[in-house]
Order: C-alpha cells, then structure tokens, then sequence
C-alpha cells in the first residue's frame, strides 16, 4: 500500500469519530478523510496520483458506460453492504453487455453526524469487491450533506468496460423460440434485506447473492458469441426484467413456474410478507436469451462456474403482438407475470 | 415449503379437475362467488379457470376489505392526516385508495402529511410510543379477521394509559355483506344475477366459525362451502359445491377444517364484543349503506376513537360515474364490462378501489389474466 500523501498531525478517530461538514468542505478535514479512509483503502496507481480525475490507456474497440445509484437501506445486510454492492452492481452493469469491466469510479454523499467506523466498515469492504473483481476505483468525489438531509450515506459508482470483437448483447434482440435461461435461484437479496427491517422481527439464514458476474460473463461469451441479451434482474426481479426485455425485443414470452430456481426458505419468507419471490430483487444473478441451440451449451457453462450452479432454463420466447409475459403456473393454469406496480418493497440496492 | 407445497401439488390439481368435468352436468350451469379476495387473488394468480370446464363460471364477491371501503371514508382519512399533530398509520393497500379529488394517502404523504406505513397493529402501539409529542392514528380496515388485533391495540393502549393513540374503525362483517348481495334485486327480484353458491371465507371463518353462514344456507337455499386461500382448496371448494348442486342440497359444509370448526375463534369473538359495538349502517362502496355492518368503539373506550376526539366529516362521496366498482363487488358486472379498466384505470393509476388491492376483481384480472381478453381482439 502506498503512504499517504500528506502527513496529518493527528490521524482521524476512527473508533468514535464522526462525519461532519468540514469534511466535505474542501479544506484539510477532507483532504485527510480521502487520504486516510478512501486512497488508503482503494490504492491503485490512477487514483493515487491524486488528480480530480484519472487519466489511463485503453485498446481500441466498443467501449460500454454505465452508472448507478445505490441507497439500500440497511446499509449492512447478511451477504453484503453497500460498499460491496456498489461494486457488483456497476461491474454487472458493465458485464451484462458481454464487456469486460476496466475501472470504476465511485461518489459518496455522506450524511453529517454518519460514523467514521461504519464509512470505514463500507469503504473497505468496497475495495474488497473491487480487488476481488479486479477492477479498480480510479477515481472519485465526496460531499457530505446536512443531518436530517441524506440517509447515512449514498454512493454512485460509474464503470466502463471493453466489449469483445464480434459481440454484440442487447435487450432488443430476443426473438421467438429463443431459450430463456437463469444463472440461479431467485429473491436471495430482497429476502435477506427485508429481513434486516427491524419491524418485520424475523431472522433468515438466507445471504444476499451480491456478487460480481463479470467472470463467469467472460464464459459465457467465449462459449456463445452470439448470446443475445443478458440482464442482471435486480429492482422489481425476474418479472420486471423479463417484461422489459419483452418490450424492449417487441416479443412474448412463457416460462414455467416450475422450472424457476427459488429457495425454499425465501419461499417461506416470502409466503409470511405477501410477497411474489418473482418481484424480488437479485444482485448476483442473470437472465441469459439465447438461441435455442446454444442453451444447453451455455447452462454447462454456468453451472461450471460458481455463481451459476442452479443455473435453469426457464422457458421460450414467444410471438405476440402485445408482448406478455406468462406463466404456466404449478397448478396447470396460464396467467400473465405483470410489471410491479407501484412499491411493495423499501430500498433495496 | 411443509404445510403450503401440499395445497399447491399440480398433479392432485389436475385429478381434481378432471372430477370436476366429470361432475359438472354439461346440460347445466354453476355460478359460483367466491366471496372473498383472497379466493380471487388465488383463482388468478394460479391460473385456476383454465382448470374449469366452461359450464362452471366463478363470480368475484365483495370480500376485499379495501375494495369496500367507500370514498367518503378515505377522505375522512386524508381530513384526519391533515390534522395538525397527527401521524396516521395504516396498513400499505390503503396508501394508494382513491378518495375524492384524484386524492389518495399517499398523493397526502407527498404533500407532506406524517403517514406511515405498518404491518400490525403492534406497530401503530410502537408508533405511538416513539412519538409521544404527535397524535397517531391508526386507520384501521378490514373483516372480521384484523378486528382482533385492532381490540387488543385498544385494550393495550388504555392499559399503558397512552393517552396520544386513537383508532379510526372501519371493521366491517362480512355475512351482513352477503345478505344484502341475496337480498340485491338483481338476484332476489330481477333474477339477473344468478349465484348459484358461495365459497365461504377462509380466514375470517377461523374467527367467526362456520355457524353463521347456515341461515344463508336455509334461507336463501344456497350451498357454501367454506374453503382456504391454497389453490387445491379452491378446486376442491368447487368440486364440493358442484355435487351440492347435482343433489339438490343446500348445507354449510367445511372444506378449510384444518383451521375453521363450527363456532370459531371463542376468545376472539369475545374481544370483539367487549370493544366494539354494531353501527345502525355502514357505507360499503357497490353495496351501499348495509344495516349493522359495521362496527365502531364502545363507550368505555371512547379515549382512543378518533371519531370521537375529533368531528371526522361524515359525508358520502360519490365515486366516479365511469366507474363500474359497485356493480362488480355485487357480481352484476366482470371487470372487462367498464369502459374504464386497462383505459384509464391500471394498477399504477387505480380510479376505482378494486384495481387497488391485489385481492380486488379488477387488479387480479388485469395484472394476471388480461392476455385471455387481448387474445380475442387480435
């Protein structure tokens, strides 16, 4: 690790410390803050230089961009915490078009009074995730904000990435007779934030499934080229991302209840909250569209890889003019698997 | 899952159903209410009337506590939101209610009203507790199966002596509703509406038992059975009532006696008693104004009524004249008969109270079987 770059007479407190606003303020307090809690933990060449923004080479070809906000609340939840899922969201963001992630950036909005110990607790575990994908935070900003004006803390990560030669995914591209597959069991992270709310007052051995994708994408692509569209089904599930796909393609689709991986104990969660585990928001998991031929070949590739061992088929595009999304159900009877509407569930990525 | 993947077994679904074409008269049809949303929520969700030979139609009841709250109600609680001091908490199907005025509680919250939502009773306690500068007032809907807990919020409330909680009541009883659905003229008089058999609430029959459903058996001559909220449950309940039929016969039977005995839940009802008392009338939005429907906080609790500690407008609303709401709680109408549903009228921008509620005919059609009505345009 390098030292940091400038010497402070005291280092923060840590333990009992708090954010304030002169962290943000753009004096020595947030040169320190950035100095000892966020270049210490990411530490990588682009970032320590320490310019306003990170200067790198990259190869020729089609790049990808993305960025998101995340805002969960409880900021620690079995499986992960923001800093972790700040990290995998954006890499998946990134992988979902088949490209490989380079670098991230990352911001912070951090509320005033917020513990040094638990940024600290996030920013590391952050770095984690970041070193264990191995993409770097190479560049990033920090503001803090009034008590009572911000929910502890938000992040938003950006990302880019290189898409390989002769790839190209998109949402667009489902056609009829396409095989819809699914790199695992589905609801693992909306079950195991809700049951981290206090108010619901039952505990779960189900961990959140945040984890980055990137690797096992880079298999997929390999094996299949021409894979059509991936998507990571997190805010609003399975149902919201297929509908979107639908749309997005202007096709129908029919899966089988049966064949959707989903735990028993989020099941059973489920059941007591009044919840569809088809709503439930994922972080670690894919929808692949694929031709037919090439399913097989890819659920071997998944289930291969660690993050895809119940990786499943769960049924076929479909012609249709308005573009549904429907279930054989368990019971032998058809129904549509709609959008959400409105909330059914607190903040969650 | 043990004790819920029995009651969702697709092979026992589909014997099930092969008996029940083989029962069914073709020369004959059966129509059948199931009173309850959440019967209506499990037929679409699971798809059940592709299970069904054609000759046995299922007509959605009136048993969605939301959907039959009138319009007049939810605007009593915005009024109530808007009161200075008060946190009102409720639970989260009432946020999105259409009151008057394209108002609703939540459209309130976002204009800065203190709403909250809960998940029990427990909660809105807790609430008041936390916030002992604030008045908190707790909405409470629903039949005979969330007035228990609102009786106990009460009871606790007075024994904690916590003087900032109060209840607005709009527990309502369900065989009220299903006598005056007998007695409407379109099925006593005009013969317009034929129901043929009712499939009897689930949870609310853990309370009140199955006793109270035998005088619609012997008065009006209509079979029910009494059945849970499982997909098999329902199939069977139907099986059941198609034999009634066939004989001739009219009795209260229980397919649900894993939860349901004849008389109920004996310390609930007894709860209840001690809490509440039997309003004249209540407004029921499609039923309109039902004698001794309702139930409101007896004299000894009149603390914690906020109908009593503040003047609560009392008016009836009209609902939009679009809107079909009435006709279907009653069965006259199905979903696809008002011209506003899947217009104007979605889940995500709900102008009547059964596109609200995931249990309301409207929401359920709409959100898991509408692909059936596309299918015939295209």
């Amino acid at each position: 690790m390098t030292l940091p770059r400038r010497t402070h007479p005291r280092p923060l407190d840590i333990a009992s410390g708090r954010v304030d606003l002169t962290h943000g303020g753009g004096g020595r307090a947030m040169a320190q803050l950035v100095d000892e809690l966020f270049v210490a933990a990411f530490d990588n060449e682009a970032l320590n230089r320490g310019n306003d923004q990170a200067a790198f080479d990259v190869p020729g070809g089609r790049m990808v961009m993305t960025t998101d906000g995340y805002v969960i609340s409880p900021l620690f939840f079995p499986g992960g915490d923001i800093g972790s899922l700040a990290v995998h969201g954006t890499v998946n963001d990134v992988a979902m078009a088949g490209a490989v992630p380079l670098s991230l950036s990352a911001g912070f909005i951090i509320e005033e009074g917020f513990p040094l110990a638990d940024l600290k607790r996030v920013v590391d575990s952050m770095a984690r995730a970041s070193r264990e994908a191995g993409v770097p935070v190479v560049t990033g900003d920090t503001k803090v904000v009034e008590k009572g004006k911000g929910d502890g803390l938000f992040i938003t990560t950006a990302g880019i990435g290189m898409v390989p030669p002769g790839v190209d995914i998109s949402g667009d591209k489902a056609r009829p007779g396409d095989a819809i597959l699914v790199s695992g069991t589905m609801g693992d992270h909306g079950v195991a934030v809700m049951s981290q709310r206090e108010s619901l007052g039952f505990e779960t051995a189900i961990l959140s499934d945040s984890a980055a994708l990137h690797t096992m994408v880079a298999q997929m692509v390999a094996a299949v080229p021409g894979i059509r569209t991936l998507r990571d089904p997190t805010r609003g599930g399975l149902a919201a991302t297929l509908n979107e796909i639908a749309a997005q393609s202007g096709t129908g689709m029919l899966i089988r209840e049966t064949d959707v991986p989903v735990r028993d104990a989020v099941r059973g969660a489920c059941e007591l909250l009044g919840l569809d585990p088809l709503y439930v928001a994922n972080e670690g998991k894919l929808i692949c569209i694929c031709a037919d031929a090439d399913a097989e070949r890819l659920l071997q590739v998944m289930r291969a890889h660690p993050l895809g061992r119940d990786a499943a088929r769960i049924g076929t595009c479909e012609a249709d003019p308005h573009h549904f999304v429907r279930m054989e159900t368990g019971m032998g009877g058809v129904r549509v698997v709609d959008w959400l509407a409105g909330e059914q569930l607190p903040r969650i990525c | 899952m043990k004790y819920i993947d029995e009651f969702r077994d697709g092979q026992v679904a589909r014997a099930l159903a092969r008996a029940i074409h083989a029962e069914a008269d073709p020369a004959r049809t059966y129509h059948i209410m199931e009173f309850c949303g959440g019967h209506t929520h499990a037929i679409s969700r699971y798809g059940l009337e592709d299970l069904l030979p054609g000759n046995v139609r299922m007509i959605h009841g009136p048993g969605c506590p939301v959907c039959v709250l009138p319009v007049g109600r939810v605007d009593a609680a915005i009024w109530l939101a808007r009161q200075p001091g008060v946190t009102l908490c409720t639970y989260g199907d009432m946020l999105r209610v259409p009151g008057s005025k394209r108002l609703s509680l939540l459209k309130a919250k976002a204009e800065g009203c203190d709403i909250r939502m809960v998940y029990s009773t427990q909660d809105a306690l807790k609430l008041a507790q936390s916030l002992p500068e604030r008045q908190v007032v707790f909405f409470a809907i629903g039949f005979e199966t969330t007035t228990p807990p609102t009786a106990v919020a009460i009871r606790q409330a007075a024994a904690l002596g916590l003087a900032n909680f109060s209840v607005f009541c709009n527990h309502v009883l369900t065989p009220s509703a299903i006598t005056q659905i007998l007695d409407s003229p379109e099925v006593r008089e005009l013969g317009t509406v034929r129901l043929d058999a009712f499939i009897g609430p689930a949870h609310v029959s853990t309370i009140i038992g199955s006793a109270p459903y035998e005088y619609f058996a012997e008065e009006y001559q209509r079979p029910v059975v009494i059945a849970g909220f499982e997909p098999l449950d329902v199939l069977q309940a139907v099986r059941m009532l198609v034999r009634q039929l066939n004989d001739g016969r009219f009795d209260v039977e229980n397919e649900f006696s894993r939860a349901v005995t004849r008389d109920g839940n004996a310390k609930a009802k007894a709860l209840v008693a001690d809490t509440f008392e039997l309003r004249k009338s209540f407004e029921w939005r499609g039923l309109g104004l039902v004698p001794y429907s309702g139930l409101r906080i007896k004299e000894c609790f009149a603390a914690f009524d906020a109908e009593r500690r503040w003047d609560v407008p009392a008016d009836s609303v009209a609902d939009n004249k679009a809107c079909e709401c009435g006709a279907i709680l009653r069965g006259v109408k199905k979903p696809t008969d008002c011209k506003l549903f899947g217009t104007v009228c979605t889940p995500e921008n709900p102008m009547g109270s059964c596109m609200v509620s995931a249990e309301g005919a409207c929401a359920a059609h709409w959100t898991y079987g509408r692909f059936r009505d596309m299918k015939a345009d295209a």
